[in-house]
C-alpha cells in the first residue's frame, strides 16, 4: 500500500482528518458533514458547475466550491451559514424555474438528486414564484432502445458528459449551445442512436434527476451477486429479480475486473433468459410425420438407436418427458463405440459443467473426442 | 493458446486486466476490443487519456484508431511479416539493450530467432504487409522504448491459418523487450466467451484432462483412471474441426453437442450442415432452439446462466462465482444435472454430486493450479490461477521468476511469414474478413431481447468507396457476395473503415450466414479456421430479397 500522508483541518468546529490531495467535499463527507451538491460524482472528476457545494474559508475572500477545493493543513471551514444558505436557495430556484418538475410521474422520483436538496436546502417560494418560470418544451429523445433522454429534466450537470469522456472514452455527447440554452447534445444534435452512442448506459447510471432514464423502469424486490454471461472479461455484475423474473442488472462496485461498469450486453441483454422462445421440454423428432407423442413413447422406451440418417431430418419435433429423453439418450449413447463418438462442450456453460462433461465423455463415451468452441 | 503454450509454457493471458492502465505502451493486434471487450476497451481509452501509448495495428478502422498514436493499416493476414519487420528494426537499432541480461538468463534459441529475423528486409515487409518502412520503423521505435509495453490481441491474430505463427511472433516481441513476467506487461489474449478459459482449464478438450495435464502423459492418466475409478483411453482424441470431418466421412457416428451452434459459427457452414446429416444420432443442449439444434434428433432444454450455481473463469485466469438468481425456466434442467441423470443412466460410476460445489471440490482436487481455490475463498471477488493451496493469494501476471516450459526458459521461435490460404484472384478479388459487432453476441442471444435488434438490425457488408463505384453498387443496395463456398446476399454499407479491395461482415445474424462463406483452411496446430480471410466475388443482386424477409427468427426456417 501507498501511504499517504494526512492533514488536519476544522470544519464547522470539529477537526477532522482528510488524505493529502483530498478535497474538502470528501473530507467532509468521510467525517458525516453534510456538504449539498449537484453536479458531483465520485466516479468522475469535479468541475464545480453546480456551485452548491460553496462554503467559507477562513481568510479568503470568495466562497469556494467545496468539490474543487483541496483541503490544507489547518483550514478553518464554515458549510453553513446564513449567507451560504442565501445562496443556495437563488441557485437552487434558478435550476427549479425551468425545470420540468412533475414529479408523481417521474420514475427517479424519490431518488432524484434535486428533490433531495429541496427537502434539504428549501426555497423561497414567494420569491421562486416570481421568476418567470419558463420550462422548456424540448423533445424527449427516445431513439435509444434501452433509455431516453428528457432534456426538460436535466440540470446541466454534465456527469452523463463526464462519464462518457473519462469512463467509456466515448466522447459520444457534450455541453452544446450557450447561456440559457446551455444543454446536453450529441455531435451535431443528432438523435442518440444516430451519434457513436455505443448504449451503455453508463451516463444513465449516473444521472442524478429524471434526464436519462431507463425505459424499462422496474424495481427489483431482491439483488443477486453473479458473474456476466458475455464476453470474457467477466464482469461482476448484479441481477436486480422481482418474482422470478429478472428486471435490472448493475455493475458490482466491488468487482476487481469492471468496479461497477458494464457495456450494452452486460447492462441490458439479460432479458433472452425470459424470452418466450425458451425450450422447455426435451424435444424429440418423430419420424412419422403423423405421430403424436405417444408413438414416440415406445420407441424411447425400448430405446432403439435410429437408423434411417437422411430421413430423420424430415421428421417434426414433438415434446417429451425428461424421463423418456435422458433414457434415450443415454441407451442410443451405448450403443456406439468410444471412436464412433464425440462431444462437444462449451465455452458458455460453467466449469463445473465442463469438467463433468469431459469427465462424462471420458468415462462413461470411453473416448478423448471432447472438444469445445475455443478453436473459433 | 497453443502458440503461447509453445512459447512460455502455457496459453492464457500472462497479465491482469487491470494492469492494462499501468502499461507505457499498449500495442493492439487484431482486436477491436471497443466492441468485442468494451470494459477493456476503456481501460484502454483511459490509459491513453493519461498519457499511454497506443499502436493500433488492424486492416480495418476501429475506434481505437481514433485514439491511437499509430495506426498500422496492414493487409490482412500479414502479420507475421508485420511483426518481423518491427523486431528487425527493435534488434538493428539495439531498442533491447536493457533487456540483454533477460534474454541470456531466461530465453532460450535467440540466435536462430535473430538470424531469422534478419533474412528479411524493411522493403520486403513493405511490400507485403502494405504498411511504409517509416511507419514501422516508428512503431518499432515507440513499442521498444516505452516500457513496459502489453500486448493485447483477440482472433484477428488467431483465426488464421497461421494463427500459430502471428502468437508466436508476439510472444517473440514480447522477450524480445523484456516486456513479460512483470506487471503491465505481457502477451494477452483476450477471450472472447465468457468462459472459454475456464472449459479449457477444465479440460474439455481432446489432448487434455483439467489444467492441462496431458492425455499421453502416462502419470497423469493413472492418476486420473484411480480418482474416476476406470480405465482410459490413452490416445489423443479428435478436435471440434476434425470431429466434423470425421463425422462426414462416417467415422463418427454419434455427436453430443452442448451450447454452441457450430452452424451459424462455424466456418464453412454448407459442410458442417452436410456432416450434420451423415450422423446418426444427433444430441444438442442448449437453452434455444438453435440453428443447430433444428438439425438435432434430440433436444435437451438446458438453464441459463441466471438460473443455475457454479463458476466463470475469466480472460485473466480470475474464477469467479456464477450465483442462481431465478428457478429454471419451465422445465428446462442445469446443464449438471442433465449430464449427471444421463451418465447414471449409462451405468457410469462417480456422478452422484448433488450441487455444483461437490463437483468443483472433486475438479480441484485433480487440478494443481485450482488445488486452493474453494467457493467460500471466492466468494467476494474470485482468485485467479494457478492458486496451489489455501494459503495461495493467486497470481495477477505469469512467469514472474520462471516460464512453464521444461527448462523454464522461454523459447524464441523462428517464424517466417506465411500467405494465408486465399489470396485475391481474378476470380474472387476481394479479401472477405469477418468480426462480430459491439450491439450482438454471437447469433442468439441478443436477438432475444428487446432493443438489441434496433440498434443494429440487419447484417452489412461494409466496401469502401473506390470499389463501390468501380462496381457500380450504391448504399444499401442488396448484393451477392460469393466465396468458393457458397454465396449469400447482404445489404451494403459503404465506409472507408474497410481498405480498398477488403470488404467486412459480422456472423451475428442467422438470416445472413456469413460463414457459408468462410473457408475451412486450418491452422495447423490449433486446428483454428481461417475466418478472417477468404476471397470472394461482388456482383450486383437483381432479386433484392434477402433471406430474412423469409425468415424471421423464433417462426420457423424458410
Amino acid at each position: 500500500m501507498i501511504r499517504v500522508s494526512s492533514v488536519s483541518l476544522n470544519i464547522n468546529g470539529i477537526t477532522v482528518k482528510a488524505d493529502e490531495g483530498a478535497t474538502i467535499l470528501t473530507a467532509a463527507q468521510d467525517a458525516g458533514i453534510y456538504i449539498p451538491t449537484l453536479c458531483h460524482c465520485p466516479d468522475v472528476s469535479s468541475i464545480g458547475v453546480c456551485r452548491l457545494c460553496l462554503v467559507r474559508i477562513e481568510n479568503r475572500r470568495k466562497l469556494e466550491p467545496a468539490c474543487r477545493t483541496i483541503a490544507e493543513e489547518g483550514m478553518v471551514i464554515v458549510t453553513d451559514d446564513p449567507e451560504i444558505e442565501r445562496l443556495r436557495r437563488v441557485i437552487l430556484e434558478l435550476i427549479l424555474s425551468d425545470h420540468d418538475f412533475n414529479c408523481l410521474l417521474c420514475p427517479k422520483s424519490g431518488q432524484c438528486r434535486l428533490q433531495e436538496l429541496v427537502n434539504r436546502i428549501g426555497f423561497n417560494e414567494h420569491r421562486f414564484n416570481r421568476l418567470e418560470h419558463t420550462a422548456k418544451d424540448l423533445p424527449i429523445d427516445t431513439s435509444n432502445p434501452f433509455f431516453d433522454f428528457n432534456p426538460n429534466k436535466c440540470v446541466q450537470c454534465a456527469i452523463c458528459v463526464r462519464t462518457c469522456h473519462e469512463i467509456v472514452g466515448n466522447d459520444a455527447i457534450n455541453m452544446a449551445y450557450r447561456s440559457y440554452d446551455l444543454r446536453v447534445s450529441t455531435f451535431a444534435n443528432k438523435l442518440l442512436k444516430e451519434s457513436v452512442c455505443v448504449s451503455c448506459g453508463e451516463c444513465m447510471e449516473r444521472c442524478p434527476v429524471g434526464a436519462l432514464i431507463p425505459k424499462k423502469a422496474e424495481y427489483p424486490t431482491r439483488e443477486v451477486k453473479t458473474t456476466c454471461s458475455y464476453c470474457g472479461v467477466g464482469c461482476g455484475l448484479y441481477l436486480g429479480v422481482r418474482g422470478n423474473t429478472i428486471v435490472r442488472a448493475r455493475g458490482d462496485d466491488e468487482s476487481p475486473v469492471n468496479k461497477g461498469n458494464l457495456c450494452v450486453r452486460g447492462r441490458f441483454g439479460y432479458n433472452f433468459v425470459d424470452s418466450p422462445d425458451r425450450l422447455s421440454l426435451p424435444l424429440m423428432r418423430a419420424y412419422d410425420e403423423y405421430a403424436q407423442p405417444s408413438s414416440v413413447v415406445e420407441v424411447t422406451e425400448e430405446g432403439l438407436p435410429v437408423t434411417l440418417p437422411l430421413v430423420k431430418r424430415e421428421g417434426k419435433f414433438v415434446e417429451i418427458t425428461w424421463d423418456q429423453a435422458i433414457k434415450y439418450v443415454a441407451s442410443s449413447l451405448s450403443h456406439y463405440r468410444g471412436d464412433e463418438v464425440a462431444a462437444i462442450s462449451s465455452a458458455r456453460c460453467t466449469n463445473e459443467e465442463n469438467y463433468l462433461f469431459q469427465k462424462f465423455t471420458r468415462v462413461a463415451l470411453k473416448t478423448n473426442n471432447i472438444d469445445h468452441c475455443a478453436r473459433l | 493458446m497453443a502458440g503461447l503454450a509453445a512459447s512460455f509454457g502455457s496459453g492464457a493471458m500472462t497479465n491482469s486486466i487491470n494492469e492494462i492502465s499501468g502499461a507505457a505502451c499498449i500495442f493492439a493486434i487484431g482486436t477491436n476490443t471497443t466492441a468485442n471487450h468494451p470494459i477493456i476497451g476503456r481501460q484502454v481509452t483511459r490509459a491513453v487519456q493519461k498519457g499511454t501509448k497506443l499502436i493500433v495495428v488492424d486492416p480495418r478502422r476501429i475506434p481505437l484508431c481514433r485514439i491511437a498514436d499509430i495506426w498500422l493499416r496492414l493487409r490482412p493476414g500479414t502479420d507475421v511479416a508485420l511483426l518481423n519487420g518491427i523486431m528487425r528494426v527493435i534488434i538493428e537499432e539495439n531498442l533491447n539493450l536493457l533487456n540483454t541480461s533477460f534474454i541470456v538468463e531466461r530465453c532460450e534459441d535467440y540466435e536462430a530467432f535473430e538470424a531469422s529475423i534478419m533474412e528479411n528486409d524493411l522493403a520486403t515487409a513493405e511490400g507485403i504487409t502494405g504498411v511504409p518502412a517509416q511507419d514501422i520503423v516508428k512503431a518499432a521505435r515507440m513499442f521498444g522504448s516505452y516500457i513496459p509495453a502489453t500486448i493485447l490481441y483477440t482472433l484477428g491474430i488467431t483465426e488464421h491459418s497461421h494463427g500459430t505463427d502471428n502468437v508466436r511472433a508476439l510472444a517473440n516481441l514480447a522477450l524480445l523487450t523484456g516486456n513479460i513476467g512483470k506487471p503491465s506487461s505481457g502477451v494477452n489474449p483476450l477471450r472472447g466467451q465468457n468462459n472459454v478459459q475456464g472449459a479449457c482449464d477444465m479440460g474439455a478438450l481432446p489432448n487434455v484432462y483439467t489444467g492441462y495435464q496431458k492425455v499421453e502423459n502416462k502419470k497423469v492418466r493413472e492418476k486420473f483412471e484411480k480418482a474416476w475409478n476406470c480405465k482410459l483411453s490413452p490416445s489423443n482424441g479428435l478436435t471440434l474441426t476434425d470431429m466434423f470431418e470425421a463425422a462426414h466421412e462416417g467415422k463418427i457416428k454419434a455427436l453430443y453437442l452442448k451450447g454452441q451452434d457450430p452452424v451459424v459459427t462455424n466456418a464453412d457452414t454448407t459442410f458442417i450442415e452436410k456432416a450434420i446429416s451423415h450422423l446418426e444420432l444427433f444430441v444438442v443442449q442448449d437453452i434455444f432452439l438453435t440453428e443447430t439444434a433444428r438439425l438435432a434428433d434430440v433436444v435437451l432444454p438446458a438453464a441459463s446462466f441466471a438460473e443455475k450455481d457454479g463458476t466463470f473463469t475469466n480472460t485473466e485466469r480470475r474464477v469467479q462465482r456464477v450465483r442462481k438468481a431465478i428457478e429454471p425456466k419451465g422445465n428446462s434442467r442445469p446443464d449438471w444435472m442433465i449430464i449427471c441423470d444421463i451418465a447414471k443412466s449409462m451405468g457410469a460410476e462417480g456422478f452422484d454430486f448433488g450441487s455444483p460445489q461437490e463437483i468443483f471440490e472433486e475438479m480441484r482436487g485433480l487440478t494443481p493450479s485450482y488445488g486452493g481455490i474453494t467457493y467460500e475463498r471466492i466468494e467476494k471477488s474470485g482468485l485467479q490461477w494457478p492458486c496451489p493451496d489455501h494459503e495461495h493469494p493467486g497470481t495477477p501476471y505469469l512467469y514472474s521468476a520462471r516460464f512453464s516450459t521444461p527448462s523454464g526458459r522461454a523459447k524464441f521461435a523462428s517464424i517466417s511469414y506465411r500467405p494465408p490460404a486465399e489470396t485475391a484472384s481474378h476470380e474472387y478479388p476481394f479479401i472477405l474478413v469477418t468480426r462480430r459487432s459491439a450491439f450482438h453476441y454471437h447469433a442468439v442471444m441478443t436477438h432475444k431481447v428487446e432493443g438489441f435488434d434496433e440498434l443494429r438490425g440487419e447484417e452489412h457488408i461494409e466496401i469502401h468507396p473506390a470499389d463501390a463505384a468501380s462496381l457500380e453498387i450504391q448504399e444499401e443496395e442488396v448484393i451477392k457476395v460469393t466465396s468458393r463456398r457458397g454465396s449469400i446476399k447482404a445489404k451494403t454499407k459503404i465506409t472507408e473503415v474497410v481498405p480498398a479491395g477488403v470488404v467486412c461482415m459480422t456472423f451475428n445474424f442467422a438470416e445472413t450466414r456469413t460463414n457459408i462463406l468462410t473457408s475451412r483452411a486450418m491452422d495447423p496446430i490449433t486446428k483454428t479456421p481461417e475466418f478472417k480471410v477468404c476471397a470472394v466475388k461482388i456482383e450486383r443482386e437483381e432479386s433484392a430479397y434477402l433471406m430474412k424477409d423469409y425468415m424471421r427468427w423464433g417462426t420457423g426456417k424458410t
